[in-house]
Protein backbone atom coordinates (compact mmCIF):
# COMPACT_ATOMS: atom_id res chain seq x y z
CA UNK A 1 0.00 0.00 0.00
CA UNK A 2 1.02 3.63 -0.74
CA UNK A 3 -0.45 6.12 1.23
CA UNK A 4 1.49 8.92 3.05
CA UNK A 5 -1.40 9.94 4.50
CA UNK A 6 -2.11 14.13 5.46
CA UNK A 7 0.25 13.78 7.99
CA UNK A 8 2.25 16.72 7.83
CA UNK A 9 0.87 17.09 4.51
CA UNK A 10 -2.07 19.85 3.10
CA UNK A 11 -5.69 19.52 4.87
CA UNK A 12 -7.52 16.80 3.16
CA UNK A 13 -10.38 17.91 0.50
CA UNK A 14 -12.90 15.03 0.86
CA UNK A 15 -13.47 13.22 3.91
CA UNK A 16 -15.67 10.06 3.24
CA UNK A 17 -17.15 8.86 6.68
CA UNK A 18 -18.41 5.50 6.45
CA UNK A 19 -20.58 4.77 9.33
CA UNK A 20 -23.48 7.13 10.51
CA UNK A 21 -24.18 6.36 13.80
CA UNK A 22 -22.95 8.45 16.54
CA UNK A 23 -19.37 7.91 16.13
CA UNK A 24 -19.85 9.13 12.02
CA UNK A 25 -22.07 11.73 12.51
CA UNK A 26 -20.40 13.17 15.52
CA UNK A 27 -17.27 12.96 13.37
CA UNK A 28 -18.78 15.04 10.43
CA UNK A 29 -20.02 17.33 12.75
CA UNK A 30 -16.72 17.93 14.86
CA UNK A 31 -15.12 18.71 11.22
CA UNK A 32 -17.12 21.36 11.20
CA UNK A 33 -16.37 22.98 14.40
CA UNK A 34 -12.81 22.68 14.11
CA UNK A 35 -14.19 24.58 10.61
CA UNK A 36 -12.89 22.02 7.75
CA UNK A 37 -13.73 23.38 4.62
CA UNK A 38 -13.67 20.39 2.89
CA UNK A 39 -16.51 17.78 1.48
CA UNK A 40 -17.88 15.52 4.08
CA UNK A 41 -19.95 12.09 2.55
CA UNK A 42 -21.25 10.17 5.29
CA UNK A 43 -22.52 6.78 4.45
CA UNK A 44 -24.80 4.45 5.97
CA UNK A 45 -25.77 0.87 5.27
CA UNK A 46 -29.40 1.93 7.21
CA UNK A 47 -31.90 4.18 5.50
CA UNK A 48 -33.18 5.37 8.14
CA UNK A 49 -31.82 8.94 9.08
CA UNK A 50 -28.61 8.47 11.64
CA UNK A 51 -30.36 7.64 15.46
CA UNK A 52 -28.96 6.84 18.51
CA UNK A 53 -28.76 3.59 20.45
CA UNK A 54 -28.87 3.99 24.03
CA UNK A 55 -32.37 4.69 24.48
CA UNK A 56 -33.42 1.69 22.13
CA UNK A 57 -32.85 -0.39 25.38
CA UNK A 58 -34.61 1.87 27.80
CA UNK A 59 -36.90 4.95 26.26
CA UNK A 60 -37.25 3.74 22.79
CA UNK A 61 -38.42 0.33 23.54
CA UNK A 62 -40.58 1.14 26.66
CA UNK A 63 -42.51 3.51 24.43
CA UNK A 64 -41.72 7.01 25.98
CA UNK A 65 -39.89 8.50 23.67
CA UNK A 66 -40.54 8.34 19.94
CA UNK A 67 -38.36 7.98 16.47
CA UNK A 68 -38.16 11.83 16.96
CA UNK A 69 -36.63 12.31 20.05
CA UNK A 70 -33.60 9.37 19.12
CA UNK A 71 -32.85 11.05 15.95
CA UNK A 72 -29.07 12.36 15.60
CA UNK A 73 -29.17 14.28 12.24
CA UNK A 74 -31.93 15.57 10.48
CA UNK A 75 -32.14 16.45 7.17
CA UNK A 76 -32.00 19.92 7.44
CA UNK A 77 -28.89 19.46 10.22
CA UNK A 78 -27.19 17.66 7.41
CA UNK A 79 -27.96 20.50 4.82
CA UNK A 80 -27.08 23.60 7.10
CA UNK A 81 -23.90 21.62 8.11
CA UNK A 82 -23.31 20.86 4.32
CA UNK A 83 -22.86 16.77 5.20
CA UNK A 84 -23.48 15.12 1.88
CA UNK A 85 -25.79 11.81 3.01
CA UNK A 86 -25.26 8.28 1.52
CA UNK A 87 -27.76 6.44 3.29
CA UNK A 88 -29.27 3.01 2.56
CA UNK A 89 -26.24 1.97 0.70
CA UNK A 90 -23.21 -0.29 2.71
CA UNK A 91 -19.62 0.05 2.25
CA UNK A 92 -17.89 -3.02 0.77
CA UNK A 93 -14.38 -2.47 -0.38
CA UNK A 94 -11.82 0.01 0.69
CA UNK A 95 -9.29 0.80 -2.10
CA UNK A 96 -6.59 1.75 0.25
CA UNK A 97 -4.17 2.26 -2.67
CA UNK A 98 -6.78 4.17 -5.01
CA UNK A 99 -7.83 6.02 -1.96
CA UNK A 100 -11.51 4.80 -2.77
CA UNK A 101 -14.51 3.64 -0.91
CA UNK A 102 -16.47 0.90 -2.87
CA UNK A 103 -20.29 0.72 -2.61
CA UNK A 104 -22.63 -2.14 -2.57
CA UNK A 105 -24.22 -0.59 -5.10
CA UNK A 106 -21.29 0.06 -7.36
CA UNK A 107 -20.40 3.21 -6.54
CA UNK A 108 -16.44 4.81 -5.87
CA UNK A 109 -16.34 7.62 -3.61
CA UNK A 110 -13.13 9.49 -3.77
CA UNK A 111 -11.35 10.25 -0.50
CA UNK A 112 -7.94 12.30 0.80
CA UNK A 113 -9.31 11.24 4.24
CA UNK A 114 -11.27 8.14 5.56
CA UNK A 115 -13.15 7.56 8.51
CA UNK A 116 -14.46 3.91 9.38
CA UNK A 117 -17.40 4.44 12.02
CA UNK A 118 -19.28 1.24 11.11
CA UNK A 119 -19.80 0.59 14.57
CA UNK A 120 -20.53 -3.39 15.83
CA UNK A 121 -23.53 -5.70 15.73
CA UNK A 122 -25.34 -7.71 17.69
CA UNK A 123 -23.74 -11.02 18.13
CA UNK A 124 -26.40 -13.34 16.62
CA UNK A 125 -28.74 -15.94 18.20
CA UNK A 126 -27.03 -19.17 18.26
CA UNK A 127 -30.55 -20.85 18.69
CA UNK A 128 -32.31 -20.21 15.02
CA UNK A 129 -36.33 -20.43 15.63
CA UNK A 130 -38.73 -19.42 13.73
CA UNK A 131 -39.70 -15.89 15.46
CA UNK A 132 -39.91 -14.87 18.94
CA UNK A 133 -36.17 -14.63 19.55
CA UNK A 134 -34.66 -10.59 18.89
CA UNK A 135 -31.42 -9.28 19.39
CA UNK A 136 -30.72 -5.61 19.87
CA UNK A 137 -28.60 -2.97 17.90
CA UNK A 138 -30.48 -1.30 15.57
CA UNK A 139 -34.46 0.55 15.68
CA UNK A 140 -35.80 -1.86 13.60
CA UNK A 141 -34.95 -4.41 16.39
CA UNK A 142 -36.17 -2.50 19.26
CA UNK A 143 -38.89 -1.48 17.33
CA UNK A 144 -40.01 -5.80 16.70
CA UNK A 145 -39.05 -6.65 20.61
CA UNK A 146 -40.91 -3.43 21.49
CA UNK A 147 -44.25 -4.88 19.45
CA UNK A 148 -43.71 -8.74 20.93
CA UNK A 149 -43.54 -7.32 24.42
CA UNK A 150 -46.73 -5.83 23.95
CA UNK A 151 -48.44 -9.21 24.12
CA UNK A 152 -48.55 -10.48 27.52
CA UNK A 153 -46.66 -13.56 28.54
CA UNK A 154 -43.21 -14.22 29.98
CA UNK A 155 -40.28 -12.68 28.69
CA UNK A 156 -36.38 -14.50 29.03
CA UNK A 157 -33.60 -12.62 28.31
CA UNK A 158 -30.36 -14.37 27.74
CA UNK A 159 -27.42 -12.80 28.61
CA UNK A 160 -27.22 -10.88 32.22
CA UNK A 161 -24.92 -7.65 30.72
CA UNK A 162 -26.05 -4.17 30.53
CA UNK A 163 -28.11 -4.45 27.71
CA UNK A 164 -29.71 -7.49 28.75
CA UNK A 165 -30.37 -6.07 32.24
CA UNK A 166 -31.80 -3.09 30.65
CA UNK A 167 -34.10 -5.09 28.35
CA UNK A 168 -35.17 -6.70 31.53
CA UNK A 169 -35.84 -3.26 33.42
CA UNK A 170 -38.01 -2.08 30.56
CA UNK A 171 -39.95 -5.34 30.30
CA UNK A 172 -40.61 -5.22 33.78
CA UNK A 173 -42.41 -1.67 33.88
CA UNK A 174 -44.68 -3.04 30.55
CA UNK A 175 -45.92 -5.86 33.30
CA UNK A 176 -44.75 -9.10 31.73
CA UNK A 177 -42.88 -11.75 33.55
CA UNK A 178 -38.78 -11.61 33.43
CA UNK A 179 -36.37 -14.18 33.72
CA UNK A 180 -32.80 -13.62 33.42
CA UNK A 181 -30.17 -16.24 32.20
CA UNK A 182 -26.62 -16.34 31.86
CA UNK A 183 -23.86 -18.66 32.42
CA UNK A 184 -21.93 -16.70 34.55
CA UNK A 185 -22.51 -16.85 38.33
CA UNK A 186 -21.88 -13.05 38.66
CA UNK A 187 -22.50 -11.44 35.29
CA UNK A 188 -21.84 -7.78 35.87
CA UNK A 189 -18.68 -9.18 37.64
CA UNK A 190 -16.74 -9.21 34.97
CA UNK A 191 -16.49 -5.14 34.82
CA UNK A 192 -17.24 -4.12 38.08
CA UNK A 193 -15.90 -7.66 40.27
CA UNK A 194 -17.81 -10.29 41.63
CA UNK A 195 -18.66 -8.53 44.98
CA UNK A 196 -20.29 -5.28 43.80
CA UNK A 197 -21.61 -7.13 40.46
CA UNK A 198 -23.70 -8.90 43.23
CA UNK A 199 -25.68 -5.67 44.40
CA UNK A 200 -26.67 -5.72 40.76
CA UNK A 201 -27.91 -9.15 40.93
CA UNK A 202 -30.18 -8.25 43.75
CA UNK A 203 -31.24 -5.28 42.03
CA UNK A 204 -33.16 -7.77 39.74
CA UNK A 205 -34.56 -9.95 42.48
CA UNK A 206 -35.75 -6.64 44.18
CA UNK A 207 -37.49 -5.39 41.03
CA UNK A 208 -39.20 -8.52 40.72
CA UNK A 209 -36.84 -9.94 37.76
CA UNK A 210 -35.56 -13.86 38.35
CA UNK A 211 -32.44 -15.02 37.38
CA UNK A 212 -30.96 -17.95 36.49
CA UNK A 213 -27.19 -17.28 36.64
CA UNK A 214 -24.69 -19.54 36.38
CA UNK A 215 -26.30 -21.99 34.18
CA UNK A 216 -26.40 -21.75 30.15
CA UNK A 217 -28.67 -21.83 27.83
CA UNK A 218 -28.79 -25.46 25.93
CA UNK A 219 -31.71 -24.84 23.37
CA UNK A 220 -34.05 -22.63 22.35
CA UNK A 221 -37.37 -24.34 20.40
CA UNK A 222 -41.04 -23.01 19.09
CA UNK A 223 -42.07 -19.30 18.02
CA UNK A 224 -43.33 -16.62 18.56
CA UNK A 225 -46.07 -16.32 22.36
CA UNK A 226 -45.09 -20.71 22.21
CA UNK A 227 -41.17 -20.86 23.24
CA UNK A 228 -39.49 -23.04 25.68
CA UNK A 229 -35.65 -21.86 26.77
CA UNK A 230 -34.11 -25.52 27.98
CA UNK A 231 -30.89 -24.38 30.36
CA UNK A 232 -28.22 -26.55 30.95
CA UNK A 233 -29.39 -27.42 34.31
CA UNK A 234 -32.19 -29.58 32.95
CA UNK A 235 -34.74 -26.80 33.83
CA UNK A 236 -36.71 -25.27 31.10
CA UNK A 237 -38.31 -21.87 31.27
CA UNK A 238 -41.86 -21.06 28.87
CA UNK A 239 -41.28 -17.74 27.17
CA UNK A 240 -43.53 -16.02 24.56
CA UNK A 241 -40.63 -14.18 23.52
CA UNK A 242 -36.41 -14.50 24.18
CA UNK A 243 -34.20 -11.50 23.92
CA UNK A 244 -30.67 -12.51 23.12
CA UNK A 245 -28.19 -9.66 24.65
CA UNK A 246 -24.76 -11.80 24.56
CA UNK A 247 -22.55 -9.29 23.44
CA UNK A 248 -21.54 -7.36 20.16
CA UNK A 249 -18.85 -7.91 17.51
CA UNK A 250 -16.89 -5.23 15.57
CA UNK A 251 -18.23 -4.54 11.67
CA UNK A 252 -14.65 -4.93 10.05
CA UNK A 253 -15.73 -7.54 8.36
CA UNK A 254 -16.06 -5.38 4.93
CA UNK A 255 -12.32 -4.56 5.45
CA UNK A 256 -11.03 -7.99 4.67
CA UNK A 257 -10.28 -7.01 1.24
CA UNK A 258 -8.81 -3.75 1.82
CA UNK A 259 -5.10 -5.38 3.07
CA UNK A 260 -5.28 -3.30 6.37
CA UNK A 261 -4.45 -4.77 9.94
CA UNK A 262 -7.52 -5.65 11.29
CA UNK A 263 -7.56 -7.53 14.68
CA UNK A 264 -10.82 -7.50 16.40
CA UNK A 265 -11.02 -4.01 15.16
CA UNK A 266 -8.90 -2.06 12.85
CA UNK A 267 -5.36 -1.23 14.28
CA UNK A 268 -4.69 2.51 14.83
CA UNK A 269 -1.48 4.38 16.64
CA UNK A 270 -2.29 6.80 19.15
CA UNK A 271 -3.96 9.47 16.67
CA UNK A 272 -6.45 7.23 15.62
CA UNK A 273 -4.76 6.69 11.95
CA UNK A 274 -4.91 2.98 10.74
CA UNK A 275 -1.19 1.53 11.60
CA UNK A 276 -0.68 0.99 8.12
CA UNK A 277 -2.27 3.69 5.85
CA UNK A 278 -2.32 7.19 7.45
CA UNK A 279 -5.10 8.65 5.24
CA UNK A 280 -7.53 6.16 7.41
CA UNK A 281 -8.85 7.09 10.76
CA UNK A 282 -11.10 4.91 13.01
CA UNK A 283 -13.47 6.16 15.61
CA UNK A 284 -15.96 4.29 17.83
CA UNK A 285 -16.47 0.45 18.35
CA UNK A 286 -14.14 -0.46 15.20
CA UNK A 287 -11.25 1.07 16.02
CA UNK A 288 -8.38 -0.98 17.88
CA UNK A 289 -6.26 2.51 18.89
CA UNK A 290 -3.20 2.48 21.22
CA UNK A 291 -4.13 4.03 24.13
CA UNK A 292 -1.03 6.27 25.60
CA UNK A 293 -2.20 6.53 28.71
CA UNK A 294 -2.48 2.59 29.45
CA UNK A 295 0.20 1.66 27.53
CA UNK A 296 -1.76 -0.59 25.70
CA UNK A 297 -3.96 -1.15 22.13
CA UNK A 298 -7.85 0.06 23.39
CA UNK A 299 -11.23 -0.84 21.93
CA UNK A 300 -14.43 0.52 23.68
CA UNK A 301 -18.16 -0.06 22.89
CA UNK A 302 -19.72 2.79 24.99
CA UNK A 303 -21.05 5.85 23.24
CA UNK A 304 -19.04 8.64 25.06
CA UNK A 305 -15.86 7.14 23.35
CA UNK A 306 -17.33 7.44 20.04
CA UNK A 307 -18.10 11.15 20.68
CA UNK A 308 -14.78 11.46 22.22
CA UNK A 309 -12.60 10.05 19.45
CA UNK A 310 -14.84 11.60 16.87
CA UNK A 311 -14.03 14.63 18.17
CA UNK A 312 -10.02 13.96 18.35
CA UNK A 313 -10.12 12.20 14.94
CA UNK A 314 -11.91 15.66 13.27
CA UNK A 315 -9.06 17.60 14.99
CA UNK A 316 -6.25 15.46 13.73
CA UNK A 317 -8.02 15.76 10.26
CA UNK A 318 -8.49 19.30 10.16
CA UNK A 319 -4.72 20.26 11.51
CA UNK A 320 -2.55 17.39 10.08
CA UNK A 321 0.67 19.56 11.94
CA UNK A 322 -1.37 19.45 14.86
CA UNK A 323 -2.03 15.63 16.13
CA UNK A 324 -3.33 14.77 19.32
CA UNK A 325 -3.15 11.41 21.15
CA UNK A 326 -6.40 9.73 22.14
CA UNK A 327 -6.34 9.04 25.43
CA UNK A 328 -10.01 9.24 27.08
CA UNK A 329 -11.04 8.06 30.66
CA UNK A 330 -13.43 5.41 30.04
CA UNK A 331 -17.03 5.98 30.96
CA UNK A 332 -20.64 4.19 30.60
CA UNK A 333 -23.80 4.33 31.73
CA UNK A 334 -26.59 2.00 32.46
CA UNK A 335 -29.88 2.92 33.92
CA UNK A 336 -31.78 -0.01 35.39
CA UNK A 337 -35.06 0.61 37.67
CA UNK A 338 -34.31 3.47 39.92
CA UNK A 339 -30.35 2.99 39.47
CA UNK A 340 -28.85 5.49 37.51
CA UNK A 341 -25.54 3.37 37.35
CA UNK A 342 -21.66 4.79 35.85
CA UNK A 343 -18.64 3.00 35.29
CA UNK A 344 -15.59 5.24 35.17
CA UNK A 345 -11.90 4.06 34.29
CA UNK A 346 -11.29 0.29 34.38
CA UNK A 347 -12.57 -1.17 37.13
CA UNK A 348 -12.22 -4.78 35.97
CA UNK A 349 -8.64 -4.17 36.26
CA UNK A 350 -8.23 -3.58 40.07
CA UNK A 351 -7.12 -5.47 42.59
CA UNK A 352 -8.81 -4.10 45.59
CA UNK A 353 -12.14 -1.99 46.11
CA UNK A 354 -13.93 -0.04 48.38
CA UNK A 355 -17.67 1.23 48.91
CA UNK A 356 -18.74 4.27 50.04
CA UNK A 357 -22.35 4.47 50.64
CA UNK A 358 -25.01 2.53 51.02
CA UNK A 359 -26.76 0.12 48.27
CA UNK A 360 -29.77 -1.30 50.38
CA UNK A 361 -33.19 -0.46 49.61
CA UNK A 362 -34.60 0.56 52.62
CA UNK A 363 -38.54 -0.87 52.91
CA UNK A 364 -39.42 2.92 54.24
CA UNK A 365 -40.76 4.83 51.30
CA UNK A 366 -39.32 8.16 52.57
CA UNK A 367 -36.39 7.16 53.75
CA UNK A 368 -32.42 8.52 52.08
CA UNK A 369 -32.29 7.71 48.07
CA UNK A 370 -29.79 4.52 47.95
CA UNK A 371 -26.59 5.98 46.55
CA UNK A 372 -22.82 4.79 46.48
CA UNK A 373 -20.02 5.08 44.98
CA UNK A 374 -17.32 1.68 44.88
CA UNK A 375 -13.90 2.85 44.23
CA UNK A 376 -10.85 0.39 42.91
CA UNK A 377 -7.83 0.42 43.18
CA UNK A 378 -4.29 -0.70 41.25
CA UNK A 379 -1.74 -2.97 42.52
CA UNK A 380 -0.29 -0.02 42.54
CA UNK A 381 -2.26 1.85 44.76
CA UNK A 382 -3.75 4.60 41.82
CA UNK A 383 -7.18 5.05 41.68
CA UNK A 384 -8.14 2.60 38.67
CA UNK A 385 -11.87 3.00 38.52
CA UNK A 386 -15.34 3.73 39.82
CA UNK A 387 -18.58 2.20 40.23
CA UNK A 388 -20.96 5.53 40.82
CA UNK A 389 -24.99 4.70 41.65
CA UNK A 390 -27.69 7.29 42.00
CA UNK A 391 -24.78 9.86 43.23
CA UNK A 392 -23.71 12.84 40.84
CA UNK A 393 -21.59 14.05 42.61
CA UNK A 394 -19.62 11.52 43.25
CA UNK A 395 -19.78 10.27 39.59
CA UNK A 396 -17.91 13.92 39.03
CA UNK A 397 -15.15 13.84 41.38
CA UNK A 398 -14.42 10.05 40.47
CA UNK A 399 -14.23 11.29 36.51
CA UNK A 400 -11.61 14.28 37.52
CA UNK A 401 -9.67 12.28 40.05
CA UNK A 402 -9.56 9.37 37.66
CA UNK A 403 -8.51 11.94 34.66
CA UNK A 404 -6.11 14.00 37.29
CA UNK A 405 -4.46 10.47 38.63
CA UNK A 406 -4.92 9.89 42.13
CA UNK A 407 -3.34 8.39 44.63
CA UNK A 408 -6.18 5.61 45.86
CA UNK A 409 -6.35 6.43 49.36
CA UNK A 410 -6.70 10.12 48.69
CA UNK A 411 -9.48 9.27 46.28
CA UNK A 412 -10.86 7.51 49.29
CA UNK A 413 -10.72 10.50 51.51
CA UNK A 414 -11.96 12.88 49.21
CA UNK A 415 -15.41 10.74 48.31
CA UNK A 416 -15.43 10.13 52.05
CA UNK A 417 -15.50 13.63 52.35
CA UNK A 418 -18.31 13.94 49.85
CA UNK A 419 -20.36 11.90 51.68
CA UNK A 420 -20.10 13.34 54.71
CA UNK A 421 -20.52 16.92 53.86
CA UNK A 422 -24.02 15.98 51.84
CA UNK A 423 -26.44 13.76 53.40
CA UNK A 424 -28.24 11.56 51.09
CA UNK A 425 -31.43 12.70 49.79
CA UNK A 426 -34.83 11.83 50.47
CA UNK A 427 -36.60 9.85 48.10
CA UNK A 428 -38.99 11.36 45.90
CA UNK A 429 -40.09 9.06 43.30
CA UNK A 430 -42.86 7.41 46.12
CA UNK B 1 -22.17 36.98 22.61
CA UNK B 2 -23.26 33.55 22.68
CA UNK B 3 -26.37 32.63 25.39
CA UNK B 4 -26.27 29.06 27.15
CA UNK B 5 -29.77 27.43 27.11
CA UNK B 6 -30.36 24.04 28.77
CA UNK B 7 -33.19 21.84 28.69
CA UNK B 8 -33.48 21.01 33.04
CA UNK B 9 -36.09 18.53 32.07
CA UNK B 10 -34.08 16.25 29.15
CA UNK B 11 -30.89 16.53 31.70
CA UNK B 12 -29.94 13.12 32.96
CA UNK B 13 -26.50 14.34 34.84
CA UNK B 14 -24.34 11.48 32.97
CA UNK B 15 -21.80 14.78 33.88
CA UNK B 16 -20.05 14.78 30.24
CA UNK B 17 -20.59 18.71 30.27
CA UNK B 18 -18.53 18.96 33.20
CA UNK B 19 -15.86 16.62 32.02
CA UNK B 20 -15.79 18.97 28.64
CA UNK B 21 -16.33 22.91 30.34
CA UNK B 22 -16.09 22.82 33.65
CA UNK B 23 -15.98 26.40 34.03
CA UNK B 24 -19.31 26.18 32.00
CA UNK B 25 -21.59 23.73 33.72
CA UNK B 26 -22.01 21.86 36.93
CA UNK B 27 -24.49 18.89 38.22
CA UNK B 28 -26.44 19.42 41.49
CA UNK B 29 -27.07 17.08 43.66
CA UNK B 30 -30.20 16.35 42.17
CA UNK B 31 -28.28 15.45 39.26
CA UNK B 32 -29.56 18.33 37.06
CA UNK B 33 -27.41 20.46 34.83
CA UNK B 34 -26.69 23.92 36.64
CA UNK B 35 -25.43 26.64 33.89
CA UNK B 36 -22.58 28.90 35.89
CA UNK B 37 -22.33 31.28 33.09
CA UNK B 38 -25.43 32.86 31.51
CA UNK B 39 -23.24 33.86 28.17
CA UNK B 40 -20.03 33.00 27.10
CA UNK B 41 -16.75 34.33 25.30
CA UNK B 42 -15.37 33.41 21.54
CA UNK B 43 -12.47 31.89 23.93
CA UNK B 44 -14.67 29.49 25.36
CA UNK B 45 -16.70 28.64 22.54
CA UNK B 46 -15.07 25.65 21.25
CA UNK B 47 -15.16 23.64 24.71
CA UNK B 48 -19.10 24.51 24.88
CA UNK B 49 -19.46 23.16 21.59
CA UNK B 50 -17.57 19.76 22.43
CA UNK B 51 -19.91 19.86 25.81
CA UNK B 52 -23.01 20.08 23.63
CA UNK B 53 -21.89 17.63 21.36
CA UNK B 54 -21.15 15.23 24.21
CA UNK B 55 -24.41 15.39 26.09
CA UNK B 56 -26.22 11.87 25.78
CA UNK B 57 -29.83 13.56 26.08
CA UNK B 58 -29.59 17.10 23.54
CA UNK B 59 -30.28 18.70 26.36
CA UNK B 60 -27.70 21.70 26.31
CA UNK B 61 -27.71 24.27 23.11
CA UNK B 62 -26.40 27.81 22.10
CA UNK B 63 -27.93 30.83 20.71
CA UNK B 64 -26.02 33.22 19.08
Amino acid sequence: MTDAGPADGPVPSVVVIVGASVGGVRTAQALRRESYQGRIVLVGAESDLPYDKPPLSKQYLGGQWTAERVALLTEDAAKDAEIELRLGVAAEHLDVAGKQVVLSDGERIDYDAVVLATGSYARPSPWPVESGVHVLRTIGDSKALADDLADEGPVVVVGGGFIGAEVAATAISLGREVTIVDPLEVPVGRVVGNEIGALFTDLHHRNGVSTHFGTGVESVEGSAGDLTVRLTDGQTLEAATVVVGIGARPNDEWLASSGLLVDDGVVCDEYCRAVDAASVFAVGDIARWMHLGHGERCRVEHWTNAVDQASCVAHNIAHPDDLRPYRPVEYVWSDQYDWKIQIVGRPARGTGHQLIGDLGRPADPDAATPRAVALYSDGAGQLIGAVIVNWPKALIASRKLLAAGTAFADAVAHLEGLAAAAPQPVRTDT
Amino acid sequence: MAVLKADFEACQGYANCVVAAPEVYDIDDDGTVVLLKQEISDEDRAKVDEAVSSCPTSALSIED
